[in-house]
């Protein structure tokens, strides 16, 4: 198991040194900074095995931790429990940096004390820790308090406490995508999936039951086979084919293998409920079609139209092409129907951004692109064009049905739980080659 | 509330200082200086001298300060031993505390402090913690159970802690469950051999039940628990495999790998035709290529686990190659990641798309990566072969970029190519001649090296070329040394006239002033070998190269096997089992799959359940071929660290003695001079020569020079009747009729021209147009005298096979031109394919199993031979005479099977078993063969020989 756990600043200063076990010495410290940070070239490879010290290292911004053991570790937990830790931290302070580490040490302590026990990971809701380690000190607590604390932190239930109360009960769940597409000149879809997440939160008083439905193909299906036929044709065109999905430990997922159904007690305000991909009929949000024309040797001309393929009364925003040029690039003219363009010499590249686009239009941007002559032999690579925008629509064609709430104990039912539902469709890798 | 400023209390004197403050009297002063201690300890400042006035602060109710002193007594109770006794007091009132998070933390730092005295008062309070009323101090009690265990293995044993950790898997607390579990497992990896986590399956069941309660570190140490257990049939393997399923779907993907090392593991037990297996098999996939949107470190994690699975089972992922395509943000240690295994992915259906990327990622500038891209191109054209001449010109593309690591790495990679096809792609030679000189590194160099001499016979400045690198003999790394000295001898050997200095010169470089024993220890075989029997060198050094297989960098099975056991941990990670980097006893236990009885993976043999076939070595390497042949022939071969190195190897030491036994200073001043056959000898050092080596050694070469004169006309070789190629009619008098045969190696068009005109017929030639197998004339048609009328002339007509190559249909189609003074006439005719077996085309018993097993199913034919009268060795030697030779012989309830091979002259192999039942006159053959269109062809031959 983890033998010990280390956070250090970018100069490889150690902010929190934790030891869990004796293998692990002072020396561990000082050998990852020597052969990690301080290396000269860049680590290639996110597990390290220095003098049989093997050290697993995330950073985020300008902190660097690491794990290390001498042992035959599961190397995937340790990364998900740095990741975890992450979290946490995040969850007390806000961002990770020197400077909010160094404010928190003993925090920091405590909290390793409590989530890691002779390297072995232990609960680590920040939910749930929020119950008995505090930044004020600890709260004196009575006797049922304690005991509460301690069965939920142990329960099957650790990642919610007992006992939340809201005057409004109210839930947001944001479906959000990101639409990754690779395209060949012609048109032809190279490849394409969607990957998405169900993001939650949750004001609910008490312990509220709720169950997730959406159009999932094998769902609809199910109940289409069950009910009438009319009904199965109908709602059959709107499910989508999910290819797979993971789910927050708080989701039964015994329940979802056996009968597909999503249940959960949920945890208190942000979180993620579930993750997942597709790749069959994705709506892709826009097509680019370039046309690339070299001119004798020094003159390019790129014509680049984009066409966007959704409903005329949405409308997509923060809409950017990027139309790579060669690296002899002299000079640019650009002319564009809508929005602004530039020629970026630092990204090599033309950069066209327009705000916004309603459904079933198409606009265009043309550009002559001077190069200087070069003997250089090789051959411009052209890199493919990539595009960036936001879609208020789900690109998998994904529909939330229900988000039903019941919590027995209280006196709410579903209906008065006030629900929000948002789609949000973003650009992953979204190229098209030319 | 900020605490940075303790990071910054750097005065003279600050000890003293804290000392002070630790004993003030005022509460929030005492904190804030255990907090300052803590600080300097964390930076690494040695604050060890406040020991005893810390301890005093321990004594408190503020639970936060509390923490503090257990934090710094952790770390330095072991330097003072007699002072941590001062705070075992304390510990022992916490642990009865009313507030289980004092009882808890009480126990869980007492187990942390690794001080003998204090370990014997914590057994007391630990055994009453394990029956703690409260399910989060029984956790932690759990875990420290492991944690004394560290300390004092006897003492938890004497104390029967054991047994109540046991009976804590039985507890309703999931999480209490979940930390036995892995407090017992660690334990167990100490004790190999305890029956300490004694599974049964009514344990398992109660794991199976806490998985789906526990947190998802719980469930991890579960599952990698239930790895560990073997299933006694079948239906318990499936029924766990069932329960198991579910976790596929969990965010957290150690949860998702873990669970794929119990399904992997438990689907060895399942029938393979049974319906669930291929279920499972299709729910695998999914929830890995999931794993690739991860975090980059855990996608690196999953990747190097993908490597093990695909290995493994790549049909679990044949379809997900789009999903390893390398994206440009990936770090490079995905990037690498993925490589590799799209390369395992790789086959001919994906082919395209799989070159098109890589080409792509050959252009980045990572150098390490594009070196790797364009190893993969090789290694592409290695396993698809329907794409090697893409993939050879695509390598010619990149050679002509002319960066320079490309340039080196794509002649590495030709190498592995003209190994796998002999003569097919040596037209590119010229082109990488051109870029000998910008060779800078070993590996390139070598390689280099290795295809001027293996086609010396094709390189007209063959000596030219290999000279030049010898000017800097001394200043090349062994592998090129080694490489050098083996491709001049080949040279000699293909080229004996012009180059007798050369190797004179490598041989003494080698022998004389190298310090290397490897080389020396080579040079001086190729000298022994040279100087007494040239017929056996060129045996040894020319000989066939063994079979280069289609995966490099395999991992050989068994530790493939262990390593499967082991998905998501480290030794995954690595690669490499537990025992390579982990000291002591610690998870050194090799674990291994267990398969259940009959349905094993040896069924995939040549024919079923064939004990012979079982025996076969796995086809990673053919490192064991023949030692010798393997060690004098270069051996660059795949990159593997399991092949033997050569001077390991027995024989090679032998030899060694034997020639340093054997009159070492003739050997090296060795005037070999003088044999009429040599023309001007070997070169003229000072030493005289022993008059007892000169016998030989012109002998020797006179047989070097008649070879390829041994073997004569085989016994019964079938010659098939002459029959009429070219009708008079067609000829304007001119009628061919005519047949093949082979003889001593050497194939020959036999014909009888008659000519039925009524003028002479003179000036004949004969051309042929491209063919399947490239047959071309040896050399003009010898009709010396014309041909009256009405007079036939027989001619034979020497053949070659190295002509231009184009497919015909039927294969063995060769389409004639004949021109005489009258007119250019065309026919066509088939020759039985037969001539162009080898007289060589006998394979190693261990090949053939290797090569069976490697060519896949789909490549397989089967044909009936009907009404053939023959006993098995008749059968067979009558093949034999044509070059088809039995490898080995089996009778199974009364069917002999003969194994047997055959090798065309363009290198193909093909490999049949033929199945003869006594008294039924019906044979069923099936053959191998990675050209599978030859087939149909080869049975004809079958089916023509067996019945002449």
């Amino acid at each position: 198991m983890i033998g010990g756990l280390f956070i250090y600043n970018h100069k490889g200063e150690v902010l929190i040194s934790r030891v869990y076990r004796d293998d692990i010495g002072r020396n561990a410290v000082d050998a990852f900074r020597v052969s990690v940070i301080h290396a000269r070239h860049q680590v290639r490879s996110p597990v390290s095995n220095i003098a049989r010290t093997s050290f697993f290292h995330v950073k985020r911004s300008n902190v660097w931790l690491a794990a290390a053991t001498r042992q035959n570790v599961n190397a995937c937990m340790v990364f998900e429990f740095l990741y975890k830790m992450c979290d946490v931290m995040t969850a007390y302070f806000g961002k990770i940096s020197e400077e909010n580490v160094k404010n928190n040490f003993v925090l920091i302590y405590e909290l390793l004390d409590e989530i890691l026990d002779f390297g072995y990971p232990q609960n680590s809701e920040p939910g749930a820790l929020k119950t008995f380690i505090t930044q004020q000190g600890v709260k004196s607590q009575s006797k049922e308090e304690q005991s509460q604390i301690t069965s939920q932190v142990t329960g099957q239930i650790g990642w919610r406490r007992e006992g939340i109360k809201y005057r409004r009960n109210e839930l947001f769940l944001d479906v959000m995508e990101s639409v990754n597409l690779l395209m060949s000149p012609q048109g032809q879809v190279l490849s394409a999936h969607v990957s998405g997440r169900v993001v939650m939160k949750s004001y609910l008083s008490g312990m509220p039951e709720c169950k997730f439905g959406m159009n999932d193909k094998i769902v609809i299906d199910k109940q289409g086979k069950a009910g009438s036929n009319d009904d199965g044709a109908k709602s059959g065109k709107q499910s989508i084919a999910i290819d797979d999905c993971t789910f927050h430990q708080c989701v039964r997922l015994s329940k979802f293998d056996s009968e597909r159904s999503i249940s959960f007690i949920p945890p208190d305000g942000d979180y993620e409920l579930m993750r997942y991909r597709t790749t069959k009929d994705i709506i892709l949000p826009f097509r680019v079609i370039p046309l690339v024309r070299e001119v004798g040797r020094t003159k390019l001309e790129v014509k680049v139209v984009i066409k966007s393929n959704f409903k005329a009364s949405l409308l997509a925003q923060k809409i950017e092409v990027m139309i790579p040029t060669p690296l002899n690039t002299s000079g640019v003219q650009l002319i564009c129907m809508k929005g602004k363009a530039k020629y970026k010499a630092s990204e090599n590249a033309i950069v066209w951004k327009v705000k916004r686009m309603a459904g079933m239009k198409e606009s265009q941007i043309s550009a002559e692109i001077e190069l200087l002559p070069t003997n250089d032999k090789k051959k411009w690579a052209r890199p493919p064009i990539s595009m960036n925008f936001e879609v208020p629509f789900a690109p998998s064609g994904l529909k939330v049905r229900y988000l039903k709430v019941f919590e027995p104990k209280l006196n709410y039912s579903d209906h008065d739980v006030i629900k929000w539902v948002r789609y949000i469709g973003k650009s992953g890798i979204y190229e098209t080659r030319c | 509330m900020t605490d940075s400023k303790y990071f910054t209390t750097t005065k003279k004197g600050e000890i003293f200082e804290l000392k002070a403050e630790l004993n003030s009297d005022k509460k929030e002063k005492k904190k804030e200086a255990v907090k300052k201690v803590i600080a300097s300890m964390t930076v690494g400042k040695d604050v060890s001298a406040l020991f005893p006035d810390v301890v005093n602060c321990m004594q408190t109710d503020n639970l936060e300060l509390k923490k503090l002193v257990y934090l710094y007594l952790m770390n330095y109770a072991k330097s003072q031993p007699d002072m941590a006794i001062m705070a075992v007091n304390t510990f022992v009132k916490d642990c009865e505390d009313l507030n289980p998070l004092i009882r808890a933390l009480a126990v869980r730092t007492m187990g942390c402090i690794r001080v003998d005295k204090i370990t014997e008062y914590l057994c007391e309070p630990l055994r009453k913690c394990l029956k703690d009323e409260d399910p989060y101090v029984r956790k932690t009690a759990a875990v420290c159970v492991a944690k004394l265990h560290d300390i004092n293995a006897q003492l938890v044993e004497d104390q029967g802690f054991l047994d109540t950790l046991k009976d804590l898997i039985s507890d309703s607390n999931p999480m209490v469950v979940a930390n036995a579990v892995a407090a017992l497992s660690e334990i167990a990896e100490s004790h190999p051999n305890s029956n300490l986590l004694d599974l049964n399956p009514q344990t398992i069941n109660k794991l199976l039940t806490a998985l789906n309660e526990c947190t998802e570190w719980g469930q991890i140490f579960i599952l990698d628990c239930l790895a560990n257990y073997s299933p006694r049939d079948d239906r318990e393997s499936q029924s766990i495999c069932e329960r198991v399923t579910p976790r596929l779907s969990h965010a957290n993907s150690a949860v998702v790998l873990s669970a794929v090392k119990v399904l992997m593991k438990f689907m060895e037990m399942l029938p393979k035709d049974l319906d669930y297996y291929g279920t499972l098999l299709k729910k695998l996939a999914p929830p890995l290529v999931t794993l690739l949107s991860a975090e980059p470190e855990l996608q690196y994690v999953a990747l190097r686990n993908i490597n093990l699975i695909v290995q493994r089972r790549p049909e679990i992922l044949k379809h997900e190659m789009k999903v390893f395509f390398v994206k440009y943000n990936d770090p490079i240690y995905v990037k690498l990641e993925k490589l590799d295994i799209m390369i395992r992915l790789a086959s001919q259906a994906n082919i395209a798309q799989v070159l098109a990327e890589l080409k792509e990622y050959a252009t980045e500038v990572d150098v390490d990566f594009v070196r790797k891209a364009v190893r993969a191109i090789g290694r592409c054209a290695i396993k698809v072969e329907q794409s090697a001449e893409r993939c050879v010109s695509t390598l010619l593309d990149l050679i002509q970029t002319k960066v320079n690591y490309v340039v080196q790495e794509a002649i590495v990679v030709i190498k592995d190519i003209f190994r796998k096809y002999p003569n097919k792609y040596e037209s590119v030679i010229a082109t990488l001649c051109e870029h000998l000189e910008s060779l800078d590194e070993p590996e390139a160099r070598a390689a280099m090296i290795w295809i001027v001499g293996e086609y010396a016979e094709r390189i007209d400045n063959a000596d030219e070329l290999l000279e030049s690198f010898l000017e800097g003999f001394h200043d090349e790394s062994t592998q090129v040394q080694l490489q050098l000295l083996t491709a001049i001898v080949k040279l000699f050997l293909k080229k004996p006239t012009e180059t007798q200095e050369l190797v004179q010169q490598v041989l003494s470089l080698a022998t004389q002033d190298s310090d290397n024993p490897d080389l020396r220890d080579r040079g001086y075989i190729y000298w022994r070998l040279l100087s007494t029997d040239p017929v056996a060198a060129k045996e040894v050094v020319l000989a066939e190269k063994p079979l280069i297989s289609e995966e490099t960098d395999l991992i050989e099975p068994t530790l493939l096997e262990e390593l499967i056991c082991h998905i998501g941990t480290l030794a995954s990670v690595y690669h490499k089992p537990p025992s390579a980097f982990v000291e002591g006893s610690r998870g050194v236990q090799h674990k291994r799959l267990t398969s259940s009885a009959g349905s094993g993976e040896s069924v995939e043999s040549p024919d079923t359940g064939s004990a012979a076939v079982s025996e076969a070595p796995p086809t990673v390497i053919p490192s064991q071929g023949d030692l010798l042949g393997d060690l004098l022939n270069l051996d660059l071969t795949p990159p593997t660290s399991t092949g033997p190195p050569p001077t390991t190897a027995p024989g090679m030491q032998l030899g060694a003695m034997d020639l340093l036994g054997g009159g070492l200073d003739s050997l090296l001043g060795g005037d070999i001079g003088g044999s009429p056959a040599m023309g001007t000898g070997f070169g003229a050092p000072p030493a005289a020569m022993p008059a007892s080596f000169n016998a030989p050694i012109s002998g020797g070469l006179d047989d070097l020079f008649d070879l390829g004169g041994g073997g004569g006309l085989t016994m019964g070789t079938y010659i098939p009747p002459k029959s009429v190629w070219l009708p008079a009619m067609k000829a304007k008098g001119l009628e061919i009729s005519g047949t093949f045969v082979r003889r001593s190696g050497v194939i020959q068009m036999e014909m009888t021209l008659n000519n039925k005109a009524m003028s002479v017929m003179s000036d004949f030639a004969i051309q042929f147009n491209r063919n399947s197998f490239g047959l071309a004339p040896a050399g003009p048609l010898q009709i010396l005298t014309p041909i009256s009328p009405n007079q036939s002339i027989e001619a034979a007509l020497p053949l070659s096979t190295v002509g231009p190559v184009m497919k015909m249909e039927p294969l063995n189609n060769l389409q004639v031109a004949v021109k005489n003074n009258i007119d250019v006439f065309y026919f066509s005719c088939q020759y039985p394919i037969s001539m162009l077996f080898l007289e060589d085309g006998k394979m190693e018993r261990q090949v053939f199993l290797a090569t069976w097993k490697d060519i896949p199913n789909e490549n397989e034919s089967q044909f009936q031979i009907k009404d053939c009268h023959l006993n098995s060795d008749a059968a067979s030697n009558k093949l034999q005479g044509s070059n088809i030779f039995t490898i080995a012989k089996r009778t199974v309830e009364g069917q002999d099977m003969l194994y047997q091979s055959m090798k065309l002259t363009n290198g193909i192999w093909v490999l049949a078993e033929l199945r003869v039942q006594a008294g039924n006159p019906n044979y069923t053959i099936s053959l191998k063969c990675r050209a599978p269109e030859v087939s149909q062809c080869v049975f004809q031959n079958y089916e023509t020989v067996l019945k002449n």
